[in-house]
């Protein structure tokens, strides 16, 4: 298959160094990224900027497949970074690609 | 199909007012016949049809404007209906049958409808045209009270009525200090006998809203504003604002004008026809057999029984006239009244008190018949009563339980609570806001409003004052059977669920459910694991009811608390040290200078509670700056939670020239209590040496003012988004009973208070007697001091010095990983 950026995948951590309904920041060149891990087990990367003010989604609530900032408390679906909602259609945060190897987490950087 | 020339033109129908009986009489129209007619609403306001009635709700702040719009622009556009919003009517010819507008526009039609509504009395005192005097009656009037309450200061209400006491209620909850002045020596005295009456002026005075009876006014005093009003005793009570809400006056001059036959209303026949065939009246302005009507449930009568005229789905509907009840609408003040109260030739009475929870009720038979009733404290019944009344059958077999309400009475009587609800006829009235009938709320359940907010939504049934939910659930469960799932809570904690708060505490207690996930089970949760609104308020719950097997979770605590630091609008910290009753050391100022110069801290600042709070700190150093501050002595200030702020505190006896008693220590005392017990929500406390209150103890949650004899403890004071001086709870005379009561109130409000509920509002939802009662039994409050004691033992644990120093469990303060330029090499495993 072609992909027309090749990702590059990095290493970022133990995959239990994130709690259930939990987080963790990664810092980068291109601003924090945010990784959840949701209540079923699921892990999810987003940018760790909230689209309204700039909360640090990290520092929310994860419930279900959604985020909630810790500013306002606005909520976003992990799964493709829309807000949801009461604030439905108001901002979008990017994801980021991750997959877990051998217990490890594994970021898709450009 | 195309336009038919051979198509007679529809008959023209013209509203003029577009008011609640405007925009009913247009909707029952259409609800009827939706192409029959070209209809077309004519209203002065600016604005569409909104429920005058839900007016005092939005002056106490608990509504807003879109909450109570009925009819939107957007609702007659869509039906077809065209408005002429913010005209009025110059004239009506009734022999050319046509309006013409104050710009000079006419409007043909076939059939007029007058729902003109009514003015409000203006009484002619002198002064009463003085800038300050309104009146209490439309979207205008209501802005005018807001502006000036947000200035504060005192405003009167004359008219001691329904809507002058909601006038006056709204006031106050928005900060005013409000007096009523009535003319009559009861409140509501058209609505109320003496006893409910005197309960409610004292319902109303914990409101802070003070009754004057028997006082005549007689001038309005100020100069180039108001500034009081002068009784005809003398006394002048000042004021910045005066609401007049003496009474209505139908507003019949158009129909005047036009030569239609006008008494005090515009007289109507039973079909609300007036003196002309083409045009007809509703509402307010219509006088009916004698009687004009100033409620709204008359107004949906006659609106139902002209649009069955209309339309000709009856043409022998005719209006009869209304029973009338009433219900005030003052948060947590349940009043309700119909029919006949006060008596009379062959009245009985049968009435029920019950002092400690302000429970008054009275119905009162005639000839085996229920005719009247007067209802406060506990209204629920009140719709069950009214429909016996208008039933007007035979009592004779309940009237042993009747005085104890509908459940009793028909759970002894061996009746389904259901049956009754089932066996109304259609069309009785289930929502008297709306008007709403069984037999929509039924046909809506059918087509599939399976839940009370459906029906809410597409029929507008209990959506205004609520008072109506118990019966459209009762219709839910008859409809719908097993199918439907109750709805306990006047509202849902959130989307997870259909449960109140109230219901839920309760449930976790009596089951003993002591995990989140137990919790959800049990109450059926909707969602996996909750949402960022109910798993704060479920762990609060959880280790509130059982301090010592809940295994507190972090991962449901807003950031704050689960950082021990509250978090500001770039994502850095801001940290409080604790401060004792707001007395510190030089020590302790040393160590936070250290600290402020050691990890760059950009800003210092006083806090209103006597702290320092010290701002912009990363996250990465928080545990780092707790353990310098841990070392100095000092531990969390708990800034960031719903939990014990700050005790502060004035110098008191030990150094003030005024000062009765040692306020300091007493503060002092106070904190190293109550730290660290997590509550409901935030929780301040004040101690001031003598009455003149430098330390502003009655605007906390807990406010002690000291006086040569002893202790004067306040509660239920906030100087949040909506002002509230405290109510006195008691005097006691020594600090160790000072102590005791400070515990056992931080423990009721923990107990019984809703998650983000602070004590200003839960006071005015329970009621300050019932914290009276609660902390007034000795073994009550002894057991309330030995609960928060249990749960101190375990929840008095400084947050920071859990977390500082030992640098494994610090690591979750840092990023999981750094891989910006030059910082640090993580691998890359390959290239996709």
């Amino acid at each position: 298959m072609n992909v027309s950026v090749a990702l590059k995948w990095v290493d970022v951590g133990a995959a239990v160094d994130i709690p259930y309904q939990g987080a963790r920041r990664v810092d980068t060149d291109l601003g924090a990224i945010a990784v959840f891990r949701t209540v079923d087990n699921e892990y999810y990367a987003v940018m760790d900027k909230c689209p309204h003010k700039g909360g640090p989604l990290s520092e929310g609530i994860v419930h279900g497949r959604h985020i909630a900032c810790p500013l306002h408390n606005w909520s976003f679906s992990l799964e493709n970074g829309e807000a949801v909602g009461a604030d439905a259609g108001k901002g979008c945060t990017p994801t980021v690609p991750l997959k877990i190897e051998d217990d490890r987490i594994l970021l898709g950087l450009r | 199909m195309a336009f038919n020339a051979d198509t007679p033109p529809k008959p023209r129908i013209v509203v003029i007012g577009a008011g609640m009986a405007g925009g009913r009489i247009v909707e029952e129209i259409l609800k009827r016949d939706a192409h029959r007619f070209d209809v077309s609403i004519i209203g002065a306001e600016d604005c569409a049809t909104y429920d005058r009635i839900q007016l005092s709700p939005v002056l106490a702040g608990e509504k807003t404007f879109e909450d109570i719009v009925t009819h939107s622009q957007a609702w007659y556009d869509t039906n077809g209906v065209k408005t002429h919003f913010g005209c009025w009517v110059q004239s009506i010819n009734k022999d050319g049958r046509y309006v013409t507008l104050h710009d000079g526009v006419t409007i043909a039609y076939d059939y007029l409808i007058l729902a003109t509504g009514s003015d409000p009395i203006r009484l002619p005192l002198p002064g009463a045209d003085l800038p300050g005097v309104v009146a209490f009656r439309d979207l205008h009037d209501v802005d005018i009270m807001q502006k000036a309450a947000e200035k504060g200061g005192e405003a009167i209400v004359i008219g001691g009525g329904l809507l002058g006491l909601e006038a006056a209620y709204g006031l106050a909850k928005r900060g005013m200090k409000a007096t009523v002045i009535h003319l009559m020596d009861v409140l509501m005295e058209r609505q109320l006998d003496e006893a409910a009456g005197r309960l409610l002026e004292k319902a109303l005075l914990e409101r802070g809203v003070n009754s004057v009876l028997n006082a005549h006014s007689e001038a309005i005093v100020g100069d180039s504003h108001v500034e009081g009003l002068k009784l005809k005793d003398g006394r002048i009570i000042p004021a910045s604002l005066l609401v007049m809400a003496v009474g209505i006056r139908p507003h019949v001059e158009p129909a005047k004008a036009a030569g239609l036959l006008v008494e005090r209303g515009i007289v109507v026949d039973d079909q609300m026809r007036t003196s002309d065939a083409h045009i007809f009246a509703v509402g307010e302005c219509v006088q009916h057999r004698g009687t004009c009507y100033g409620l709204v449930a008359p107004i949906w009568d006659m609106c139902r029984t002209l649009a069955d005229v209309l339309t000709e789905k009856n043409v022998d509907a005719a209006y009869l006239g209304s029973e009338l009840a009433t219900r005030l609408k003052v948060s947590g003040v349940d009043l309700y009244s119909a029919g006949q109260f006060n008596g009379g030739e062959g009245c009985e009475d049968i009435v029920f008190r019950d002092p400690a929870r302000g429970v008054y009720k009275r119905i009162v038979v005639k000839e085996n018949k229920l005719v009247g009733t007067v209802l406060f404290g506990e209204a629920a019944d009140g719709a069950w009563y009214f429909d016996l009344i208008k039933k007007a059958e035979s009592i004779s077999d309940i009237r042993d339980t009747l005085i104890f309400g509908q459940s009793v009475t028909e759970a002894l009587a061996g009746v389904d609570p259901n049956a009754a609800v089932a066996a109304w006829p259609d069309d009785t009235e289930v929502c008297g806001c709306n008007g709403v009938t069984k037999g929509t709320v039924v046909e809506a359940i059918c087509a599939g409003a399976d839940n009370l907010d459906k029906v809410r939504g597409c029929t507008k049934a209990s959506a205004s004052c609520g008072s109506c939910t118990g019966i459209v659930e009762q219709l839910l469960k008859v409809t719908l059977g097993d199918a439907f799932k109750a709805q306990t809570g006047p509202k849902p904690m959130c989307k997870c669920t259909e449960h109140g708060h109230q219901h839920v505490r309760q449930v976790i207690v009596e089951q003993q459910l002591k995990t989140m996930p137990d919790v959800m089970q049990a109450l059926k949760w909707e969602t996996p694991d909750g949402c960022s609104s109910c798993r704060p308020a479920l762990n609060y719950y959880l280790l509130c009811a059982w301090p010592r097997e809940y295994k507190d979770d972090p991962r449901s605590r807003f950031v704050n608390e689960r950082n021990h630091a509250n978090i500001q609008k770039d994502g850095t910290y801001s940290v409080v040290p604790r401060m004792w009753g707001g007395v510190t050391s030089a020590k302790e100022l040393r160590a936070i200078a250290d600290v402020c110069d050691k990890y760059e801290v950009p800003m210092v600042k006083v806090t209103g509670g006597q702290r320092l709070d010290l701002f912009g700190v990363k996250k990465a150093d928080l545990p780092a700056v707790w353990a310098d501050l841990n070392a100095a002595g000092m531990v969390s200030g708990h800034a960031y939670a719903k939990a014990l702020r700050t005790v502060k505190t004035c110098v008191g006896s030990e150094w003030c020239r005024f000062g009765t008693q040692d306020s300091t220590g007493l503060g002092i005392k106070l904190e190293q209590d109550t730290w660290g017990s997590w509550m409901p929500h935030k929780f301040k406390m004040a101690v001031s040496g003598c009455p003149r209150n430098c330390a502003e103890a009655t605007i906390k949650d807990f406010g002690v003012i000291c006086v040569d004899s002893g202790y004067e403890l306040h509660v239920g004071g906030n100087a949040g988004i909506h002002l509230r001086g405290t109510d006195l709870l008691c005097k006691v005379t020594t600090e160790v009973e000072a102590l005791e009561y400070s515990m056992a109130f931080v423990q009721l409000y923990r107990e019984d208070a809703w998650y983000l509920e602070r004590t200003a509002p839960w006071i005015e939802r329970v009621g300050l007697e019932f914290v009276k009662t609660q902390l007034f039994d000795d073994e009550t409050r002894t057991d309330l001091k030995a609960r928060f004691m249990e749960s101190q033992a375990v929840f008095q644990v400084d947050p920071w010095a859990e977390h500082a120093p030992k640098s494994e469990p610090a690591k979750v303060f840092s990023p999981l990983a750094d891989l910006r330029e030059g910082v640090t090499q993580n691998h890359i495993t390959e290239q996709a």
